[in-house]
């Protein structure tokens, strides 16, 4: 176990070793993978090294990540802060936050401009029918049907709090958010909730209501960083003070998810409007992107399943001789593979973080039980006969388990050792959702954008990958296993 | 003084509350081939791994090769004590040379020296060259058991242990592993401790002959004399129908 802990911490030193580069990181929609990219051109564009971690999986794994040193900055909503971070009856205004924060040791960079919060909408042709241009115009028109999205009718600062500041008397009901939109355009529904910035709104000509009694809490952007970020870099990230508003945010956003393109080439053309220098490396090809994505999938899924080889093999080789302590074992093992992988992944963050390590974490457990099972039942299917043979002639057990077990079982723990390789591979691609990289990272954008292109640049080299690796499987089968001994499975 | 290989003083042992050995006192002569002959169940297999220690006595005191089996270095004893078992038993991943030599190359014997007992004892069992390199599944079923007999004996065992290893092959197979077993007892000083459920191959190959019924010797001594006189009336019976 000392061998396995030295190889993780030489492989996570390994990048820390490399220049220190300042990592960007953004969550899983399309703004934050706008801004994300927006603020990694912006430093890259003023000299700074500049490393992307896109895609966290939700507010804590960013927060998380940007206190653990894991990314340097990312761009979050003061309304967010408040809410999830903060937990705490703060006014969501960067003045305010700057004082809670800083006893966290991180510091609120000064807001983009726009803000981000809930809004109702309403066909736009409806909204001029009607005369409706406030919130509090729904009071004249109960009739009207509004869904919500189940979020929005459950939170505080949702439709409870809303029905009651305006005093309206319509009753709203559930729909998916993403089903919303189209039930509007086809006029099963009058109203819905969005996001003030959210892209669609402009390809639908939803009209947004006012705010008239200021109920929804600002959502304001504002770059996130820890209190010991660079000052020059906060000062490249200060010039974008007040230079996205919500009508440019909601332009951009629907460049990608309408206009089909990519987050860095929609921020080099915002850059270049507010006449920023350019990013040498604005357009990193989609080649050397796949090929970084490729290693740190291999990456993941080898240490992982080393680590797991490292101890479920000696682990089997103990416990195979007690019926007891073998079922206790592969119990235990059992019952992790039951965590669902994304669950395991997310239950690793508040022990180990984010980005590689939790993810090598959760992927040895998923690994574990295939090589546990395998050795024990293998060891425990050898000849008796052959075992009493191997003591009687004065074998040490540690003889016996090198030139008597550890060969017979070698097909079994293989195929085990196999198994738990594909799986590794396959679950892996969730390790994204956690910073830790690998071909997750273009399927999660992809669903982000939901752009089969992008999620095919992920699912087929993990597939070939897992391909791959049984051939090499089958390969080792035939170098080491001598014919008459491998198991009739290719 | 003494010149047994083997000696059993008071030795009882016990599988849960079920009393496989009662009270045996038994020595087997050095250099010589006795045979414990029983019926299933009379504890003959069980007192042959007493002698090597696969099972431990409940009581009395077994001595082999000069020493009390309490005290003795296990592991070092096991390589002084050959052991052959019914169906041959080799190790199915390792070829014939593989098998037959496995400890004495853990144990650092030259190439040469291993060579040299090798091709002596293949010779002996007349297992041609050409086998060799073969695995066990390869070999005929007398082939594989005239390579474990080639295994125990690698070391050059002062004493061998055999639990019935001549039951598993055809009849025909087994008149000429009698031979090459005889040849093999013939040519080397070592002392056979033979377990059989066959009276006839009991008497054919060993020197000495151990009775066992229900845990307890019945009779013990050379074959010719067991056979003259008969302890009592069971064993006569059991000579008759099996001896004929």
């Amino acid at each position: 176990m000392r061998l396995a802990a030295w190889i993780v911490a030489l492989l996570l030193s390994a990048p820390a070793l490399a220049e220190r580069a300042i990592v960007v990181g953004s969550k899983n929609f399309t703004e934050s993978y706008v801004l994300g990219e927006i603020v990694a051109q912006r430093l890259e564009g003023e000299g700074f090294e500049v490393q992307r971690r896109f895609g966290l999986g939700g507010t804590l794994i960013c927060y998380e990540a940007l206190r653990s040193g894991e990314i340097d900055v990312y761009v979050e909503y003061t309304g967010t802060i408040t809410e999830v971070i903060l937990d705490a009856a703060v006014a969501p205004e960067r003045s305010a936050l700057v004082e809670p924060l800083a006893e966290l040791g991180l510091l609120p960079l000064p807001e983009l401009g726009f803000d981000n919060t809930y809004a109702l909408v309403l066909a736009g042709d409806r909204a001029q029918a009607l005369g409706v241009e406030r919130i509090s115009d729904l009071r004249g028109h109960p009739r009207l049907r509004i869904a919500f999205s189940h979020e929005f009718l459950r939170r505080q600062d949702g439709w409870p709090g809303l029905r009651e500041r305006y005093g309206l008397e319509q009753e709203p009901v559930g729909i998916e958010h993403g089903l919303a939109y189209q039930a509007m355009v086809r006029g099963r529904i009058d109203v819905t909730d969005a996001y003030s910035t959210d892209g669609d709104l402009e390809r639908y000509g939803f009209a947004i209501l006012a705010d008239d009694l200021d109920f929804f809490p600002r959502y304001a952007a504002l770059p996130l960083v820890r209190r010991d970020f660079p000052q020059a870099a906060a000062a490249v990230i200060g010039s974008l003070e007040g230079r996205i508003d919500a009508e440019r945010m909601r332009r951009l956003n629907a460049e990608v998810v309408i206009g089909n393109r990519s987050f860095a080439a929609v921020a080099a053309d915002y850059l270049a409007e507010e006449g920023f220098a350019a990013s040498p490396r604005a357009a990193v090809t989609w080649r050397s992107e796949m090929l970084a994505n490729l290693i740190r999938h291999l990456q993941l899924t080898s240490i992982a399943l080393g680590l797991a080889v490292l101890l479920g093999l000696p682990l089997g080789i103990v416990v195979h001789r007690s019926a007891r302590a073998s079922r206790s074992v592969l119990y235990a093992a059992g019952l992790l593979q039951t965590i669902p992988s994304i669950a395991l992944l997310a239950l690793m963050i508040p022990l180990f973080g984010i980005g590689l390590v939790p993810a090598v974490v959760a992927l040895f457990l998923y690994s574990l039980l295939p090589i546990l099972r395998a050795t024990v039942t293998a060891l425990g299917s050898v000849d008796p006969t052959l075992r009493r043979i191997a003591v009687g002639m004065g074998l040490t057990p540690w003889q016996q388990v090198r030139h008597l077990l550890l060969p017979l079982a070698l097909p079994n723990v293989l195929a085990g050792i196999r198994t738990a390789a594909v799986i590794s591979i396959g679950t892996a691609t969730l390790a994204a959702f956690v910073g830790a990289g690998g071909l997750g990272q273009p399927i999660v954008t992809g669903l982000a954008l939901n752009d089969p292109n992008l999620i095919l640049q992920g699912a087929i080299p993990a597939a070939l990958l897992a391909i791959a690796t049984e051939l090499l499987f089958e390969l080792l089968e035939r170098r080491l296993i001598p014919a008459h001994l491998r198991q009739a499975n290719s | 003084m003494t010149t047994a290989a083997v000696r059993f003083a008071g030795v009882t042992k016990r599988y849960g509350s079920a009393e496989v050995l009662r009270q045996v006192d038994l020595e087997l002569a050095a250099e010589r081939t006795t045979a414990i002959v029983g019926e299933s169940g009379s504890g003959k297999s069980t007192l042959l791994q007493l002698i090597n220690g696969l099972v431990r006595a409940d009581a009395g005191i077994v001595e082999v090769l000069g020493s009390d089996l309490e005290t003795v270095d296990l592991l070092a004893l096991r390589r002084r004590i050959g052991y052959a078992v019914q169906g041959s038993a080799l190790f199915p991943h390792l070829d014939l040379t593989a098998n037959v030599t496995l400890l004495a190359r853990l144990l650092g014997w030259s190439a040469e020296r291993m060579a040299t007992r090798l091709g002596h004892l293949l010779e002996l069992m007349e297992l041609a060259p050409e086998l060799a390199h073969r695995y066990p599944h390869e070999l005929s079923g007398g082939q594989q058991q005239r390579a474990s007999l080639c295994r125990a004996m690698m070391l050059e065992p002062p004493l061998l242990l055999l639990d019935e290893p001549f039951s598993a092959v055809d009849p025909i197979t087994r008149v000429g592993i009698h031979a090459h077993f005889e040849r093999l007892a013939a040519s080397e000083p070592v002392t056979v401790v033979l377990v059989t459920h066959d009276l006839r191959e009991a008497v054919k190959l060993a020197s000495d002959l151990v009775i066992l019924r229900n845990g307890s010797v019945a009779q013990a001594g050379p074959c010719d004399e067991v056979i003259a006189a008969p302890a009592d009336a069971w064993i006569e019976r059991l000579f008759r129908s099996q001896l004929g």
